[in-house]
Protein backbone atom coordinates (compact mmCIF):
# COMPACT_ATOMS: atom_id res chain seq x y z
CA UNK A 1 0.00 0.00 0.00
CA UNK A 2 2.41 2.15 1.34
CA UNK A 3 4.90 1.28 -1.86
CA UNK A 4 2.01 2.23 -4.02
CA UNK A 5 1.17 5.47 -2.94
CA UNK A 6 4.64 7.07 -2.54
CA UNK A 7 5.10 6.11 -6.04
CA UNK A 8 1.53 8.22 -7.21
CA UNK A 9 2.86 10.92 -5.67
CA UNK A 10 6.14 11.18 -7.17
CA UNK A 11 4.95 13.15 -10.34
CA UNK A 12 6.01 11.49 -14.07
CA UNK A 13 7.96 8.82 -12.15
CA UNK A 14 5.66 6.44 -13.34
CA UNK A 15 6.48 4.71 -16.79
CA UNK A 16 10.09 4.84 -17.25
CA UNK A 17 11.19 3.69 -13.71
CA UNK A 18 8.73 0.83 -13.89
CA UNK A 19 10.38 -2.78 -13.30
CA UNK A 20 10.74 -5.05 -16.23
CA UNK A 21 7.71 -7.53 -16.68
CA UNK A 22 7.90 -10.92 -14.97
CA UNK A 23 9.37 -13.22 -18.06
CA UNK A 24 12.34 -10.37 -19.39
CA UNK A 25 14.44 -11.40 -15.95
CA UNK A 26 16.00 -13.79 -17.80
CA UNK A 27 18.88 -16.30 -16.50
CA UNK A 28 19.08 -18.36 -13.51
CA UNK A 29 15.80 -16.85 -11.97
CA UNK A 30 13.68 -17.35 -14.35
CA UNK A 31 13.87 -21.53 -13.02
CA UNK A 32 13.24 -20.41 -9.46
CA UNK A 33 10.12 -18.18 -10.56
CA UNK A 34 7.92 -20.29 -13.03
CA UNK A 35 8.01 -24.10 -13.69
CA UNK A 36 9.55 -25.11 -17.16
CA UNK A 37 7.12 -26.42 -19.65
CA UNK A 38 6.68 -30.35 -18.70
CA UNK A 39 7.69 -33.36 -21.54
CA UNK A 40 4.58 -35.18 -22.40
CA UNK A 41 3.49 -37.58 -19.48
CA UNK A 42 4.40 -35.23 -17.17
CA UNK A 43 1.75 -32.85 -15.00
CA UNK A 44 2.74 -29.48 -15.32
CA UNK A 45 3.36 -27.86 -12.04
CA UNK A 46 3.31 -30.51 -10.02
CA UNK A 47 5.79 -29.84 -7.61
CA UNK A 48 9.28 -32.46 -6.99
CA UNK A 49 8.02 -34.19 -9.91
CA UNK A 50 10.45 -36.24 -11.75
CA UNK A 51 12.33 -39.63 -11.13
CA UNK A 52 15.45 -39.02 -8.81
CA UNK A 53 16.65 -42.89 -8.18
CA UNK A 54 20.00 -42.20 -10.54
CA UNK A 55 20.67 -38.83 -8.59
CA UNK A 56 20.38 -40.50 -5.55
CA UNK A 57 22.88 -43.38 -6.61
CA UNK A 58 25.48 -40.83 -7.20
CA UNK A 59 25.15 -39.05 -3.83
CA UNK A 60 25.60 -41.95 -2.35
CA UNK A 61 28.77 -42.89 -3.68
CA UNK A 62 29.55 -39.10 -4.25
CA UNK A 63 29.84 -39.36 -0.29
CA UNK A 64 31.90 -42.46 -0.40
CA UNK A 65 34.20 -41.28 -2.83
CA UNK A 66 34.53 -38.19 -0.58
CA UNK A 67 35.23 -40.37 2.47
CA UNK A 68 37.57 -42.62 0.68
CA UNK A 69 39.42 -39.68 -0.66
CA UNK A 70 39.80 -37.76 2.87
CA UNK A 71 40.98 -40.90 4.40
CA UNK A 72 43.35 -41.86 1.29
CA UNK A 73 45.28 -38.61 1.52
CA UNK A 74 45.36 -38.71 5.03
CA UNK A 75 43.93 -35.37 5.37
CA UNK A 76 42.04 -37.06 9.09
CA UNK A 77 43.13 -39.05 10.99
CA UNK A 78 41.63 -42.93 10.94
CA UNK A 79 41.23 -42.44 14.94
CA UNK A 80 38.12 -39.62 14.06
CA UNK A 81 37.63 -41.11 10.76
CA UNK A 82 38.59 -44.49 9.63
CA UNK A 83 38.69 -45.55 5.62
CA UNK A 84 35.30 -47.10 4.13
CA UNK A 85 37.69 -49.81 4.07
CA UNK A 86 38.93 -49.94 7.30
CA UNK A 87 34.97 -50.01 7.96
CA UNK A 88 34.24 -53.35 6.25
CA UNK A 89 37.31 -55.01 7.61
CA UNK A 90 35.84 -54.29 10.83
CA UNK A 91 32.77 -55.72 9.71
CA UNK A 92 34.14 -59.15 8.76
CA UNK A 93 35.94 -59.14 11.91
CA UNK A 94 33.37 -58.79 14.14
CA UNK A 95 30.76 -60.98 11.96
CA UNK A 96 33.82 -63.58 12.57
CA UNK A 97 35.17 -63.37 15.55
CA UNK A 98 32.29 -60.98 17.82
CA UNK A 99 32.35 -58.30 19.94
CA UNK A 100 33.22 -58.81 23.78
CA UNK A 101 32.75 -61.78 23.70
CA UNK A 102 29.36 -61.99 21.80
CA UNK A 103 28.62 -62.77 18.29
CA UNK A 104 27.64 -60.37 15.48
CA UNK A 105 24.67 -62.31 15.25
CA UNK A 106 23.53 -62.04 18.70
CA UNK A 107 24.49 -58.27 18.87
CA UNK A 108 21.82 -58.29 15.91
CA UNK A 109 18.92 -60.55 17.11
CA UNK A 110 19.13 -59.09 20.62
CA UNK A 111 19.04 -55.28 20.18
CA UNK A 112 16.05 -56.50 16.85
CA UNK A 113 14.32 -58.08 19.30
CA UNK A 114 13.62 -55.56 21.50
CA UNK A 115 12.99 -52.83 19.16
CA UNK A 116 10.49 -55.03 17.57
CA UNK A 117 9.07 -56.62 20.64
CA UNK A 118 8.49 -52.70 21.66
CA UNK A 119 7.35 -52.06 18.48
CA UNK A 120 4.53 -55.06 18.32
CA UNK A 121 3.75 -53.69 21.73
CA UNK A 122 2.49 -50.66 20.89
CA UNK A 123 0.98 -51.72 17.86
CA UNK A 124 -1.18 -53.58 19.89
CA UNK A 125 -1.76 -51.41 22.49
CA UNK A 126 -1.41 -48.37 20.18
CA UNK A 127 -3.37 -49.19 17.77
CA UNK A 128 -6.54 -50.24 19.49
CA UNK A 129 -6.31 -47.22 22.05
CA UNK A 130 -5.72 -44.67 19.15
CA UNK A 131 -8.67 -45.95 17.43
CA UNK A 132 -10.49 -45.49 20.45
CA UNK A 133 -9.79 -42.51 21.43
CA UNK A 134 -10.91 -41.72 17.00
CA UNK A 135 -14.21 -43.13 17.95
CA UNK A 136 -15.00 -41.94 21.64
CA UNK A 137 -14.46 -38.42 23.18
CA UNK A 138 -14.55 -40.07 26.67
CA UNK A 139 -11.78 -42.61 25.85
CA UNK A 140 -10.13 -39.32 24.08
CA UNK A 141 -10.88 -36.96 27.00
CA UNK A 142 -8.82 -39.85 29.20
CA UNK A 143 -6.34 -40.56 27.23
CA UNK A 144 -5.27 -37.30 25.40
CA UNK A 145 -2.99 -35.43 28.54
CA UNK A 146 -1.14 -38.20 29.50
CA UNK A 147 -0.04 -38.96 25.62
CA UNK A 148 0.65 -35.20 24.62
CA UNK A 149 2.24 -35.00 28.12
CA UNK A 150 5.27 -37.29 27.33
CA UNK A 151 5.34 -37.24 23.73
CA UNK A 152 7.48 -34.56 23.20
CA UNK A 153 10.12 -35.61 26.24
CA UNK A 154 12.81 -37.14 25.02
CA UNK A 155 13.22 -40.60 25.95
CA UNK A 156 16.56 -40.36 27.45
CA UNK A 157 14.80 -37.78 30.31
CA UNK A 158 13.09 -40.18 31.34
CA UNK A 159 15.48 -43.55 30.94
CA UNK A 160 16.79 -42.57 35.38
CA UNK A 161 13.04 -43.21 35.78
CA UNK A 162 12.46 -46.51 33.69
CA UNK A 163 15.79 -47.57 35.58
CA UNK A 164 14.23 -46.50 39.43
CA UNK A 165 11.14 -48.46 38.60
CA UNK A 166 11.37 -51.40 36.32
CA UNK A 167 15.43 -52.21 37.54
CA UNK A 168 18.20 -52.68 35.14
CA UNK A 169 16.95 -55.68 33.14
CA UNK A 170 14.92 -55.75 29.91
CA UNK A 171 11.50 -54.36 31.39
CA UNK A 172 12.87 -50.77 31.11
CA UNK A 173 14.69 -51.21 27.78
CA UNK A 174 11.82 -52.95 26.01
CA UNK A 175 9.49 -50.09 27.62
CA UNK A 176 11.78 -47.33 26.99
CA UNK A 177 11.47 -48.36 23.25
CA UNK A 178 7.69 -49.07 23.29
CA UNK A 179 7.33 -45.49 25.26
CA UNK A 180 8.78 -43.63 22.33
CA UNK A 181 7.05 -45.52 19.50
CA UNK A 182 3.59 -45.65 21.12
CA UNK A 183 2.66 -41.66 21.06
CA UNK A 184 2.94 -41.92 17.06
CA UNK A 185 1.11 -45.02 16.14
CA UNK A 186 -1.36 -44.20 18.34
CA UNK A 187 -1.87 -40.61 17.80
CA UNK A 188 -1.68 -41.44 13.71
CA UNK A 189 -4.51 -44.42 14.14
CA UNK A 190 -6.27 -41.39 16.57
CA UNK A 191 -6.12 -39.38 13.66
CA UNK A 192 -6.73 -42.36 10.55
CA UNK A 193 -10.25 -42.64 12.03
CA UNK A 194 -11.06 -39.28 10.57
CA UNK A 195 -10.12 -40.42 7.00
CA UNK A 196 -13.64 -42.17 6.10
CA UNK A 197 -15.38 -39.71 3.94
CA UNK A 198 -19.08 -38.61 5.78
CA UNK A 199 -21.00 -39.90 2.31
CA UNK A 200 -19.14 -43.47 2.95
CA UNK A 201 -20.55 -43.30 6.47
CA UNK A 202 -24.35 -42.14 5.38
CA UNK A 203 -24.07 -44.50 2.57
CA UNK A 204 -23.30 -47.60 5.21
CA UNK A 205 -26.12 -46.82 7.54
CA UNK A 206 -28.49 -46.12 4.76
CA UNK A 207 -27.80 -49.22 3.66
CA UNK A 208 -29.00 -50.77 7.47
CA UNK A 209 -25.42 -50.99 8.86
CA UNK A 210 -25.14 -51.35 12.64
CA UNK A 211 -22.76 -48.64 14.47
CA UNK A 212 -19.86 -51.78 14.97
CA UNK A 213 -20.25 -53.00 11.50
CA UNK A 214 -20.09 -49.23 10.05
CA UNK A 215 -16.43 -49.46 12.46
CA UNK A 216 -16.01 -52.85 11.33
CA UNK A 217 -15.90 -52.27 7.12
CA UNK A 218 -15.97 -48.28 6.41
CA UNK A 219 -13.94 -46.57 9.39
CA UNK A 220 -11.08 -48.79 10.06
CA UNK A 221 -10.08 -50.10 6.43
CA UNK A 222 -10.29 -46.31 5.19
CA UNK A 223 -7.78 -45.95 8.40
CA UNK A 224 -5.23 -48.06 7.39
CA UNK A 225 -3.62 -46.18 4.98
CA UNK A 226 -2.52 -43.78 7.92
CA UNK A 227 -2.12 -46.72 10.17
CA UNK A 228 0.20 -48.01 8.17
CA UNK A 229 2.22 -44.80 7.71
CA UNK A 230 2.11 -44.56 11.71
CA UNK A 231 3.55 -47.53 12.48
CA UNK A 232 6.80 -46.53 9.86
CA UNK A 233 7.16 -43.28 11.44
CA UNK A 234 6.76 -45.18 15.11
CA UNK A 235 9.24 -47.93 14.31
CA UNK A 236 11.87 -45.15 13.03
CA UNK A 237 11.00 -43.88 16.80
CA UNK A 238 12.12 -47.04 18.51
CA UNK A 239 15.71 -47.61 16.43
CA UNK A 240 16.23 -44.25 17.47
CA UNK A 241 15.73 -44.94 21.34
CA UNK A 242 17.42 -48.53 21.01
CA UNK A 243 21.38 -46.79 21.79
CA UNK A 244 19.57 -44.82 24.75
CA UNK A 245 17.86 -48.60 26.10
CA UNK A 246 21.21 -50.02 25.76
CA UNK A 247 23.01 -47.27 27.81
CA UNK A 248 22.38 -48.62 31.00
CA UNK A 249 23.73 -52.06 31.82
CA UNK A 250 23.75 -53.68 28.61
CA UNK A 251 26.24 -56.06 27.58
CA UNK A 252 24.80 -57.24 23.86
CA UNK A 253 22.91 -54.85 21.95
CA UNK A 254 24.05 -53.12 18.39
CA UNK A 255 23.64 -49.92 20.84
CA UNK A 256 25.37 -51.25 23.33
CA UNK A 257 28.38 -52.53 20.42
CA UNK A 258 28.24 -48.20 19.73
CA UNK A 259 28.81 -46.86 22.99
CA UNK A 260 31.16 -49.42 24.31
CA UNK A 261 33.12 -49.47 20.95
CA UNK A 262 32.86 -45.17 21.20
CA UNK A 263 34.80 -45.64 24.92
CA UNK A 264 37.49 -47.58 23.66
CA UNK A 265 37.64 -45.03 20.78
CA UNK A 266 37.54 -47.69 18.30
CA UNK A 267 35.97 -45.52 15.60
CA UNK A 268 35.47 -48.32 13.17
CA UNK A 269 33.80 -50.47 15.64
CA UNK A 270 31.02 -47.28 16.10
CA UNK A 271 30.64 -46.66 12.57
CA UNK A 272 29.88 -49.83 11.52
CA UNK A 273 27.22 -50.05 14.10
CA UNK A 274 25.80 -46.99 12.93
CA UNK A 275 25.19 -48.76 9.84
CA UNK A 276 23.96 -51.57 10.40
CA UNK A 277 21.46 -50.22 12.29
CA UNK A 278 20.77 -47.84 9.61
CA UNK A 279 20.01 -50.78 7.21
CA UNK A 280 18.60 -52.64 9.18
CA UNK A 281 15.77 -49.83 9.75
CA UNK A 282 15.99 -48.98 6.05
CA UNK A 283 15.38 -52.58 4.82
CA UNK A 284 12.45 -52.63 7.39
CA UNK A 285 10.98 -49.44 6.20
CA UNK A 286 11.31 -50.74 2.62
CA UNK A 287 9.19 -54.07 3.66
CA UNK A 288 6.61 -51.41 4.62
CA UNK A 289 6.50 -49.85 1.83
CA UNK A 290 6.19 -52.93 0.10
CA UNK A 291 3.27 -53.96 2.13
CA UNK A 292 1.53 -50.85 1.90
CA UNK A 293 1.04 -51.09 -1.67
CA UNK A 294 -0.31 -54.19 -1.34
CA UNK A 295 -2.52 -53.70 1.36
CA UNK A 296 -4.05 -50.21 0.20
CA UNK A 297 -3.03 -50.09 -3.38
CA UNK A 298 -6.03 -47.29 -3.13
CA UNK A 299 -3.97 -45.11 -1.05
CA UNK A 300 -5.05 -41.18 -2.23
CA UNK A 301 -6.56 -42.50 -5.17
CA UNK A 302 -10.06 -41.87 -4.34
CA UNK B 1 -49.42 -46.71 1.10
CA UNK B 2 -45.34 -44.96 0.56
CA UNK B 3 -43.43 -42.32 2.30
CA UNK B 4 -45.47 -39.31 4.12
CA UNK B 5 -43.94 -36.17 5.73
CA UNK B 6 -46.32 -34.42 7.75
CA UNK B 7 -45.79 -30.73 9.25
CA UNK B 8 -42.10 -31.48 9.78
CA UNK B 9 -40.00 -29.01 10.85
CA UNK B 10 -36.29 -28.71 11.15
CA UNK B 11 -34.62 -25.72 13.39
CA UNK B 12 -30.88 -25.35 13.75
CA UNK B 13 -30.77 -24.01 17.41
CA UNK B 14 -29.11 -20.22 18.07
CA UNK B 15 -25.23 -20.50 17.78
CA UNK B 16 -22.71 -17.85 18.46
CA UNK B 17 -25.24 -14.58 19.00
CA UNK B 18 -26.75 -15.93 15.26
CA UNK B 19 -30.40 -16.13 15.91
CA UNK B 20 -32.02 -19.78 15.12
CA UNK B 21 -32.62 -20.99 12.07
CA UNK B 22 -35.28 -22.77 10.38
CA UNK B 23 -33.93 -24.75 7.92
CA UNK B 24 -37.33 -26.97 6.76
CA UNK B 25 -40.48 -25.17 7.58
CA UNK B 26 -44.16 -27.63 8.13
CA UNK B 27 -42.83 -29.28 5.05
CA UNK B 28 -45.95 -31.73 3.53
CA UNK B 29 -44.94 -34.15 1.35
CA UNK B 30 -46.19 -37.94 -0.38
CA UNK B 31 -43.94 -39.88 -2.43
CA UNK B 32 -45.81 -42.66 -3.19
CA UNK B 33 -44.96 -45.96 -4.70
CA UNK B 34 -44.06 -45.65 -8.49
CA UNK B 35 -43.57 -41.93 -7.71
CA UNK B 36 -40.76 -39.80 -8.75
CA UNK B 37 -40.34 -36.82 -7.16
CA UNK B 38 -37.85 -34.43 -7.57
CA UNK B 39 -36.39 -31.51 -5.43
CA UNK B 40 -35.08 -27.95 -7.11
CA UNK B 41 -34.24 -25.00 -5.48
CA UNK B 42 -32.05 -22.51 -4.68
CA UNK B 43 -28.90 -23.37 -2.25
CA UNK B 44 -29.92 -23.35 1.05
CA UNK B 45 -33.23 -23.68 0.67
CA UNK B 46 -33.35 -26.98 2.92
CA UNK B 47 -33.30 -29.81 -0.64
CA UNK B 48 -30.67 -31.62 1.39
CA UNK B 49 -31.77 -31.40 5.03
CA UNK B 50 -35.11 -32.50 3.50
CA UNK B 51 -33.62 -35.67 1.70
CA UNK B 52 -31.42 -36.42 5.40
CA UNK B 53 -34.34 -36.24 7.62
CA UNK B 54 -36.32 -38.96 4.96
CA UNK B 55 -33.19 -40.99 5.25
CA UNK B 56 -33.46 -40.87 9.05
CA UNK B 57 -29.83 -39.19 9.08
CA UNK B 58 -31.70 -36.03 11.04
CA UNK B 59 -34.60 -35.67 12.98
CA UNK B 60 -37.16 -33.03 12.87
CA UNK B 61 -37.90 -30.61 15.40
CA UNK B 62 -41.15 -31.21 14.75
CA UNK B 63 -43.75 -33.08 12.44
CA UNK B 64 -43.01 -36.76 11.71
CA UNK B 65 -41.93 -38.60 8.21
CA UNK B 66 -43.69 -42.39 8.10
CA UNK B 67 -42.80 -44.69 6.17
CA UNK B 68 -45.70 -47.09 5.41
CA UNK B 69 -47.62 -45.95 8.41
CA UNK B 70 -44.33 -46.41 10.30
CA UNK B 71 -42.31 -43.65 11.91
CA UNK B 72 -39.16 -43.38 10.38
CA UNK B 73 -36.63 -43.35 13.27
CA UNK B 74 -32.92 -43.23 11.61
CA UNK B 75 -31.45 -44.78 8.72
CA UNK B 76 -32.37 -48.25 7.33
CA UNK B 77 -32.31 -50.19 4.00
CA UNK B 78 -35.57 -49.29 3.14
CA UNK B 79 -34.58 -45.87 2.29
CA UNK B 80 -31.41 -46.29 0.56
CA UNK B 81 -28.97 -43.31 -0.21
CA UNK B 82 -26.66 -42.44 -3.64
CA UNK B 83 -24.51 -39.53 -2.85
CA UNK B 84 -23.58 -36.82 -5.16
CA UNK B 85 -19.90 -38.04 -4.67
CA UNK B 86 -20.80 -41.60 -4.95
CA UNK B 87 -18.93 -42.46 -1.45
CA UNK B 88 -18.11 -46.07 -2.65
CA UNK B 89 -15.55 -47.61 -0.81
CA UNK B 90 -11.76 -48.64 -2.24
CA UNK B 91 -10.80 -51.19 -0.78
CA UNK B 92 -13.54 -53.54 -2.49
CA UNK B 93 -13.87 -54.50 -6.01
CA UNK B 94 -16.98 -53.53 -8.12
CA UNK B 95 -19.16 -56.43 -6.73
CA UNK B 96 -18.34 -56.62 -3.49
CA UNK B 97 -19.43 -52.55 -3.21
CA UNK B 98 -22.45 -53.49 -4.85
CA UNK B 99 -22.74 -56.36 -2.68
CA UNK B 100 -22.26 -54.16 0.48
CA UNK B 101 -25.70 -53.59 1.62
CA UNK B 102 -26.50 -57.31 1.25
CA UNK B 103 -23.73 -58.00 3.61
CA UNK B 104 -24.77 -55.65 6.11
CA UNK B 105 -27.83 -56.97 6.11
CA UNK B 106 -25.99 -60.80 6.70
CA UNK B 107 -27.28 -62.61 3.26
CA UNK B 108 -25.45 -65.64 2.06
CA UNK B 109 -22.50 -64.80 0.37
CA UNK B 110 -23.87 -66.67 -3.27
CA UNK B 111 -27.16 -64.74 -3.26
CA UNK B 112 -25.13 -61.63 -2.66
CA UNK B 113 -23.53 -61.81 -5.30
CA UNK B 114 -26.55 -63.50 -7.82
CA UNK B 115 -28.39 -60.47 -6.39
CA UNK B 116 -25.65 -58.35 -7.34
CA UNK B 117 -24.75 -59.46 -10.55
CA UNK B 118 -28.16 -58.78 -11.68
CA UNK B 119 -27.34 -55.13 -10.76
CA UNK B 120 -24.18 -55.11 -12.26
CA UNK B 121 -26.06 -56.26 -15.52
CA UNK B 122 -29.16 -53.63 -15.22
CA UNK B 123 -26.56 -50.77 -15.37
CA UNK B 124 -24.50 -51.58 -17.99
CA UNK B 125 -21.69 -53.01 -15.47
CA UNK B 126 -21.02 -56.21 -17.11
CA UNK B 127 -16.71 -57.13 -16.95
CA UNK B 128 -15.77 -54.83 -14.32
CA UNK B 129 -17.16 -57.29 -11.33
CA UNK B 130 -13.99 -57.37 -10.25
CA UNK B 131 -12.18 -54.22 -10.64
CA UNK B 132 -10.98 -51.96 -8.56
CA UNK B 133 -13.66 -48.96 -8.15
CA UNK B 134 -10.58 -46.54 -8.07
CA UNK B 135 -9.79 -47.31 -11.49
CA UNK B 136 -13.30 -46.47 -13.08
CA UNK B 137 -14.45 -43.47 -14.38
CA UNK B 138 -16.43 -40.87 -12.21
CA UNK B 139 -19.50 -41.98 -14.66
CA UNK B 140 -18.93 -45.69 -13.88
CA UNK B 141 -18.20 -45.32 -10.29
CA UNK B 142 -21.68 -43.20 -10.32
CA UNK B 143 -23.48 -46.55 -11.83
CA UNK B 144 -22.18 -48.48 -9.31
CA UNK B 145 -23.12 -46.42 -6.36
CA UNK B 146 -26.52 -46.61 -7.58
CA UNK B 147 -26.20 -50.60 -8.34
CA UNK B 148 -24.91 -50.67 -5.06
CA UNK B 149 -28.23 -48.77 -3.31
CA UNK B 150 -30.58 -51.06 -5.66
CA UNK B 151 -29.17 -54.42 -4.50
CA UNK B 152 -30.36 -52.82 -0.80
CA UNK B 153 -34.60 -53.32 -2.49
CA UNK B 154 -35.11 -50.14 -0.75
CA UNK B 155 -39.11 -48.75 -0.74
CA UNK B 156 -37.83 -45.46 -1.75
CA UNK B 157 -34.31 -44.54 -3.41
CA UNK B 158 -32.83 -41.22 -2.00
CA UNK B 159 -30.88 -39.50 -4.82
CA UNK B 160 -28.67 -36.56 -3.41
CA UNK B 161 -27.65 -34.49 -6.92
CA UNK B 162 -26.00 -38.09 -8.15
CA UNK B 163 -25.27 -36.43 -11.77
CA UNK B 164 -23.75 -33.58 -10.43
CA UNK B 165 -20.37 -34.74 -10.62
CA UNK B 166 -20.63 -35.85 -14.58
CA UNK B 167 -19.85 -34.37 -17.41
CA UNK B 168 -22.65 -33.29 -19.71
CA UNK B 169 -22.91 -35.97 -22.28
CA UNK B 170 -22.73 -38.86 -19.79
CA UNK B 171 -25.06 -37.03 -17.28
CA UNK B 172 -27.84 -37.02 -19.90
CA UNK B 173 -27.03 -41.19 -20.70
CA UNK B 174 -27.08 -41.44 -17.24
CA UNK B 175 -30.68 -39.85 -16.55
CA UNK B 176 -32.34 -42.11 -19.06
CA UNK B 177 -30.80 -45.56 -17.80
CA UNK B 178 -32.36 -44.43 -14.40
CA UNK B 179 -35.51 -43.40 -16.00
CA UNK B 180 -35.45 -46.72 -17.48
CA UNK B 181 -34.52 -48.67 -14.35
CA UNK B 182 -37.07 -46.69 -12.44
CA UNK B 183 -39.71 -47.88 -14.60
CA UNK B 184 -37.82 -51.32 -14.48
CA UNK B 185 -37.68 -51.86 -10.64
CA UNK B 186 -40.97 -49.75 -9.41
CA UNK B 187 -39.34 -47.72 -7.05
CA UNK B 188 -39.98 -44.49 -5.21
CA UNK B 189 -37.75 -42.49 -5.88
CA UNK B 190 -36.44 -38.61 -4.14
CA UNK B 191 -34.36 -37.05 -6.35
CA UNK B 192 -32.12 -34.11 -5.59
CA UNK B 193 -30.88 -31.55 -8.71
CA UNK B 194 -29.87 -28.36 -9.51
CA UNK B 195 -30.58 -28.76 -13.18
CA UNK B 196 -34.14 -27.63 -13.52
CA UNK B 197 -33.87 -29.45 -16.85
CA UNK B 198 -33.12 -32.64 -14.81
CA UNK B 199 -35.68 -32.38 -12.84
CA UNK B 200 -38.41 -31.74 -15.32
CA UNK B 201 -37.56 -34.21 -17.72
CA UNK B 202 -36.99 -37.08 -14.90
CA UNK B 203 -40.21 -36.23 -12.27
CA UNK B 204 -43.56 -37.24 -11.88
CA UNK B 205 -43.38 -34.96 -8.92
CA UNK B 206 -41.53 -31.51 -9.45
CA UNK B 207 -41.14 -29.67 -5.91
CA UNK B 208 -39.25 -26.23 -6.07
CA UNK B 209 -38.19 -25.26 -2.98
CA UNK B 210 -37.41 -21.61 -1.32
CA UNK B 211 -35.24 -20.51 1.51
CA UNK B 212 -35.29 -18.96 4.64
CA UNK B 213 -37.62 -20.46 6.19
CA UNK B 214 -36.76 -23.83 3.59
CA UNK B 215 -40.42 -24.30 2.33
CA UNK B 216 -41.94 -26.37 -0.77
CA UNK B 217 -42.97 -22.98 -2.87
CA UNK B 218 -44.27 -24.65 -5.91
CA UNK B 219 -45.30 -28.00 -6.81
CA UNK B 220 -46.30 -29.57 -10.19
CA UNK B 221 -46.78 -32.56 -11.51
CA UNK B 222 -45.01 -33.51 -14.63
CA UNK B 223 -45.62 -36.29 -17.42
CA UNK B 224 -42.33 -35.90 -19.46
CA UNK B 225 -40.47 -38.96 -17.90
CA UNK B 226 -44.06 -41.44 -18.87
CA UNK B 227 -43.54 -39.98 -22.94
CA UNK B 228 -39.95 -40.43 -22.95
CA UNK B 229 -40.44 -43.94 -21.41
CA UNK B 230 -43.39 -44.20 -23.64
CA UNK B 231 -40.76 -44.80 -26.55
CA UNK B 232 -39.96 -40.83 -27.56
CA UNK B 233 -36.64 -39.98 -27.48
CA UNK B 234 -34.99 -37.64 -24.88
CA UNK B 235 -34.69 -34.92 -27.14
CA UNK B 236 -37.58 -34.51 -28.33
CA UNK B 237 -39.16 -34.79 -25.19
CA UNK B 238 -36.59 -31.91 -24.00
CA UNK B 239 -36.88 -29.79 -27.11
CA UNK B 240 -41.27 -29.61 -27.25
CA UNK B 241 -42.92 -26.72 -26.55
CA UNK B 242 -44.83 -27.44 -23.11
CA UNK B 243 -40.93 -28.64 -21.34
CA UNK B 244 -39.49 -25.68 -22.74
CA UNK B 245 -42.18 -23.41 -21.50
CA UNK B 246 -42.50 -25.09 -18.04
CA UNK B 247 -38.71 -24.69 -18.06
CA UNK B 248 -38.59 -21.04 -18.24
CA UNK B 249 -41.69 -20.81 -16.00
CA UNK B 250 -39.22 -22.52 -13.37
CA UNK B 251 -35.83 -21.02 -14.18
CA UNK B 252 -38.18 -17.46 -13.53
CA UNK B 253 -38.94 -18.64 -9.61
CA UNK B 254 -35.63 -20.03 -8.63
CA UNK B 255 -33.45 -16.95 -10.34
CA UNK B 256 -36.15 -14.52 -8.24
CA UNK B 257 -34.89 -16.63 -5.04
CA UNK B 258 -31.17 -16.54 -5.81
CA UNK B 259 -31.81 -12.72 -6.31
CA UNK B 260 -33.77 -12.08 -2.83
CA UNK B 261 -30.86 -13.84 -1.06
CA UNK B 262 -28.30 -11.67 -2.77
Amino acid sequence: MSERASKETVPGAGAPSAPPPANARAGAFSRLTRSRPTRPGEVYGVPGQGDAFWLSLGSIAFIIFLWWLVTFLGWVKPLFVPSPGAIIAKFVDVWQNGFTNTSFVEHVWISTARVFGAFLLACVVGIPLGIAMGMSPTVRGIFDPPIEFYRPIPPLAYLPLMIIWFGIGETSKVLLIFLSVFAPVALGSRSGVRSAAIEQIHAAYSFGATRWQVMRHVILPSALPEILTAMRIGIGFGWTTLVAAEMVAATKGLGYMVLSASQFLQTSTVIMGIVVIAAIAYAFDLLMRFVERKVVPWKGRM
Amino acid sequence: MGLTINQASVVYPAADGRPPVEALSRIDLAIDNDDFVVALGASGCGKSTLLNLIAGFLSPTSGEILLDGHRVQGPGADRAVVFQKHALLPWLNVIDNVAFGLKLQGGAEKARYEMAGRFIALLGLDGFQNSPVYKLSGGMQQRVGIARALTCDPKVLLMDEPLGALDALTREKAQELILRIWSETHKSVFFITHSVEEALFMGTKLIVMSPRPGRIAHRFDLSFSRQFLAGQSARQVKASPEFIRLREQVLEIIFADEEDAA
